[in-house]
């Protein structure tokens, strides 16, 4: 069974989101709904890998509970990067590409909760099931979520 | 008949009334000193805008001036009766400030001008603009304070002949969770109840909403019942002890910022009671299971540990709710400028709809509307909404709407929602949005984070337009100032909140050059040759009534229809309700009576949103989830606000609209008595919080959050503890600084948060984390009100009463006796 391998990919690719998302926030503090949502989403992500390491258990992995953080200066120096930035159109460039980045790492965490739930019907295992039912409602609103603040910003950000 | 000092007595003589009794008349009148009802010249009819009630009023004009008002006996909204708002607020029209003239931008100074000057200005910079970067270089912000016919002028201008996205309303800082939460539930805007809902409730529910500060006259009907036989039960939300509170049978003050904490308590209760309607949800809406599911996170003990509110205090509330036989529920800011206001709001929503409270007499819902006419923004396309209610992701909407302008519907942006303002002001911020006209209404006090709105107004590469009657401080900022008319100086209709439309009727000439709004932007389309796609002018109309006539042609067939009315219809008698057309011709008193909605996906106004994320849906998305074009029921989880108190800010600040004063107090500062009864800001707080940090009445302080900080005197309130309140009412036109602080910040929003709810784009003036520290003792009281939500919790030794010529005459009709309450 491979199971055990699936969850420990989600459980990197989950972090991993959960950390593009609070730098992608970080990065774009002059756009307050980019920042507030990023670091709101970020924390659905989080959730998933507290509840992917515990499941995980069931399945003889020893996975971290505790999502990956980054409280250090190079988060500092984003946020005011974006503060001194923020009055040029130039950004509005690399905000479309973090959003993009966003929308890619969604859609490859999306594809991983599809494949569990899938494994977890073939096996009859409702606890996990349940966990799939419980997290990949919310990768997909995150993904959602980027791409439509593509649709917003682009237009603007690529005619002006 | 007899007098009363109204802003002593801001309700007026109760007329008490028995459950499914007409109310009483009651004709409130006020005019300038000396003048007598007799010697009155004439009485020219209009309606109120310095609130949303849409209370009918005659202005008097006495010498070709406006004297005074009186209440209209046989409309159907006030049944005679005003505010104190409307009672003194007139006097503002005839302020010696007033701008009569064109103002241009000189050497770096605003200096007077005539029109040709002006609008050559404004025309010459808007074609530069185009042929260098195209509309996307073009922002509209506008009010809640012009009419339909005016709204709809600058919407075909905006969206259909320059074509930019860039169109928003200040309604988005009032009622755009009003309309958000009804395009969730009902896929469209337009309110489900009426106001004679009042007149049947056996349960009224207000949701953040201090009816009796902001519609006053509302408030007064809902006392006059509470007065007479079979009262109904009150639920008040609010974490202030407003006066609503104080008449509540149940009050309820969670902690800002967990408003759908409590709701879905509230949700707990009254599904796992069984105190739904089955049947109905079952025939007339989808997701209810999701909902179930939901709220069975939220037992009350759950929520009393989030909200801070006792469990049984739920269990009680939602008792009253969940039995209640004719439920009306209402909403205003104390839900729509919070966290997860569009969440919060559609929970209220969704107990009518699984009680199965809609469409019948006492069963409604009113999503408030803080501004006059707010309705007529969202329905004409003032704000971003497309209009007449047609659905900008629904292509078919689109062509149908071009085919009314005779445009290609290419011309009309529709590629994604429309920007609202604060996106707009980020724009500005970036530099992409390169002229930014406003019109009626004030940003540089009413946005959030006013140093970073200044600092956005002021750029050099920003063109700033401003069209108003004062010089605001926004005016102040301005390359070019506009003078425009208001109300009693020109004609034009407006709609309230239960879908009343009122005629209001010029009655005077404004002053020197001003000109009215709908002439101006008439004038712009006129010189910038906006042509349709056969080369004739984009702009077919020339007076309020052409206007209002093709209006009402873009009206037909959509929800908001309003074919059936005309000026000739409005004048003399009451307002008119929409929808009315061929099939109800007198208008109609409730809009889906017998569970008919208008979500079906061919014919809805709005696929929705998510209501964490704000993504709308898209079109596939909405037919799966509801081919049937029932009403949608959306659970929402609780999130936590974005800015929570620490050691070093350890108080939420809410801010909020008080009885005296109205946005920015551009004219109910200029009104003597309004003036006199709270004249300068205060902070309150709660008795507890004042004696741990030893602070007393009258005290001044200092108000800081991360943004910058205001200087109050307190008021020691019925606030609950751990909140602080500010009235946002206080910016800086009578103040030395002219457009900002020249010492201490007093303007409200010097403190709030950049952040707007997800769906609705509403900016949260409701999360704050602030500190206060005293900074001298007071040798008095605060001049805070002492007659409404800012009441001390013990005698001051002063009373809020009217200044010179407060009385005001009332004369009771049929079945009214004074003084009961």
């Amino acid at each position: 069974m491979k199971i055990g391998l699936v969850l420990h990919e989600l459980h990197r690719s989950e972090n991993d989101l959960a950390l593009e998302l609070l730098q992608v926030s970080e990065r774009n503090k002059v756009d307050h709904e980019i920042y507030h949502l990023g670091r709101d989403l970020a924390r659905w992500s989080q959730d998933h890998v507290r509840e992917i390491a515990e499941i995980g258990k069931q399945y003889g992995q020893n996975l971290d509970p505790e999502p990956r953080h980054e409280f250090n200066l190079a988060e500092k120096v984003r946020e005011a990067g974006s503060d001194i930035l923020g009055r040029r159109s130039a950004p509005a460039l690399l905000m479309l590409r973090d959003l993009r980045e966003i929308y890619m790492k969604a859609s490859g965490v999306s594809v991983d909760w599809e494949m569990l739930a899938q494994a977890a019907q073939g096996i009859k295992h409702t606890d996990l099931l349940d966990v799939t039912k419980r997290c990949h409602p919310q990768t997909l609103r995150q993904m959602r979520w980027a791409n439509a603040m593509l649709k917003v910003n682009s237009t603007q950000a690529l005619i002006s | 008949m007899s007098k009363k000092d109204r802003i002593a007595e801001p309700w007026g003589t109760r007329t008490p009334y028995a459950s499914g009794e007409p109310w009483p008349v009651r004709v409130d009148m006020h005019l300038e000193e000396g003048l007598q009802a007799g010697d009155v010249d004439r009485w020219v009819q209009t309606a109120s805008i310095l609130h949303s009630n849409g209370d009918a009023l005659d202005i008097a004009v006495k010498d070709d001036r406006i004297a005074g008002v009186r209440g209209r006996a046989d409309d159907r909204v006030n049944h005679g009766r005003l505010g104190p708002k409307d009672l003194y607020g007139w006097q503002a029209n005839s302020s010696p400030d007033r701008l009569t003239k064109p103002l241009i931008r000189k050497r770096g100074k605003l200096v007077e001008t005539d029109w040709d000057t002006a609008m050559d200005r404004i025309v010459g910079k808007t074609r530069d603009l185009l042929d260098e970067q195209g509309a996307s270089a073009i922002g509209f912000y506008t009010t809640g304070q012009l009419f339909a016919e005016e709204y709809y002028t600058l919407g075909i201008v905006a969206h259909g002949g320059l074509g930019t996205n860039h169109v928003d309303g200040n309604t988005r800082l009032c009622t755009a969770t009003a309309a958000a939460a009804l395009k969730e539930s009902f896929a469209c805007d337009g309110q489900p109840g009426s106001y004679t809902d009042i007149d049947h409730a056996d349960v009224i529910a207000l949701y953040g909403h201090n009816m009796a500060e902001t519609q006053t006259v509302l408030w007064t009907r809902v006392l006059d019942r509470l007065a007479g036989p079979n009262p109904p039960q009150i639920i008040c939300v609010d974490p202030r002890l407003t006066p609503v509170a104080k008449a509540a049978t149940v009050h309820l003050a969670p902690r800002p910022g967990t408003n759908v904490a409590l709701m879905n308590g509230l949700l707990h209760e009254i599904i796992a009671n069984g105190w739904i309607d089955s049947d109905y949800i079952q025939a007339h809406a989808v997701g209810f299971s999701e909902l179930e599911k939901r709220v069975k996170e939220y037992p009350p003990e759950v929520v009393e540990h989030i909200c801070d509110v006792p469990a049984d205090r739920i269990r009680e509330a939602a008792g009253i709710i969940g039995r209640a036989e004719r439920l009306l529920s209402t909403v205003l800011q104390g839900f729509y400028q919070s966290n997860q206001a569009t969440a919060a709001a559609v929970q209220v929503n969704n107990i009518n709809i699984i009680r199965g409270m809609l469409g019948k007499p006492g069963c409604g819902i009113l999503q408030m509307n803080g501004q006059p006419t707010a309705q007529n923004t969202r329905e004409c396309g003032g704000d971003g909404d497309l209009p007449a209610f047609r659905n900008w992701s629904n292509d078919a909407h689109v062509e149908d709407l071009a085919k009314v302008w005779n445009v290609d519907p290419m011309e009309i942006p529709h590629y994604s929602p429309p920007t609202h303002v604060m996106q707009m002001m980020r724009y500005v911020e970036d530099g992409s949005i390169r002229m930014l006209w406003v019109s009626g209404t004030n940003p540089a006090v009413s946005l959030p984070e006013l140093q970073r709105v200044r600092s956005i107004l002021t750029q050099d590469r920003l063109f700033l337009v401003v069209q108003d009657i004062f010089l605001s401080e926004t005016a102040q900022l301005a390359d070019v100032v506009l003078p425009a008319a208001t109300w009693g100086e020109k004609t034009g209709t407006f709609t309230n909140v239960d879908r009343t439309v009122h005629i209001s009727e010029k009655a005077v000439d404004p002053p020197g050059d001003a000109k009215s709004d709908l002439d101006i932007f008439l004038e712009y389309a006129r010189r910038l040759d906006l042509r349709d796609k056969d080369g004739q002018p984009l702009v077919t109309w020339h007076d309020p009534e052409s206007a209002f006539e093709a209006w009402k042609e873009c009206t037909r067939g959509r929800p908001c229809d309003y074919t059936g009315i005309t000026y000739e219809k409005l004048r003399g008698g009451s307002g008119i309700q929409w929808p009315c057309n061929e099939e109800n011709p007198e208008g109609s008193e409730r809009i889906y009576a017998d569970g008919k909605f208008w979500s079906s996906p061919e014919y809805c106004e709005s696929y929705g949103r998510d209501l964490v994320t704000g993504a709308p849906l898209e079109p596939d998305e909405y037919k799966a989830m509801n081919p049937e074009g029932k009403a949608i029921i959306k659970a929402a989880e609780y999130m936590p606000p974005h800015e929570i108190p620490s050691g070093k800010y350890p108080f939420q600040l809410i801010t909020g609209r008080t009885l005296y004063h109205f946005h920015t107090r551009t004219k109910t500062a200029r009104a003597p008595q309004l003036q006199a009864a709270a004249p300068e800001v205060w902070v309150e707080m709660s008795d507890h919080d004042a004696k741990a940090f030893g602070i007393a009445e009258g005290d001044l302080t200092r108000v800081s959050t991360p943004r910058g900080s205001v200087e109050a005197k307190v008021r020691i309130s019925g606030i609950r503890d751990g909140v602080l309140f500010l009235p946002f009412h206080y910016g800086y036109w009578d103040t030395d600084g002219g457009h900002k602080p020249d010492k201490a910040g007093r303007a409200a929003n010097e403190l709030t948060i950049t952040d707007w709810d997800p769906a609705s784009k509403q900016p949260i003036f409701k999360t704050a984390a602030a500190s206060i520290r005293k900074l001298k003792s007071g040798k008095g009281p605060s001049a805070a009100p002492t007659t409404t939500a800012s009441a001390p919790i013990r005698p001051i030794g002063r009373e809020t009463k009217g200044s010179h010529n407060a009385e005001v005459q009332e004369t009771l009709n049929g079945a009214g006796t004074e003084g009961q309450r």
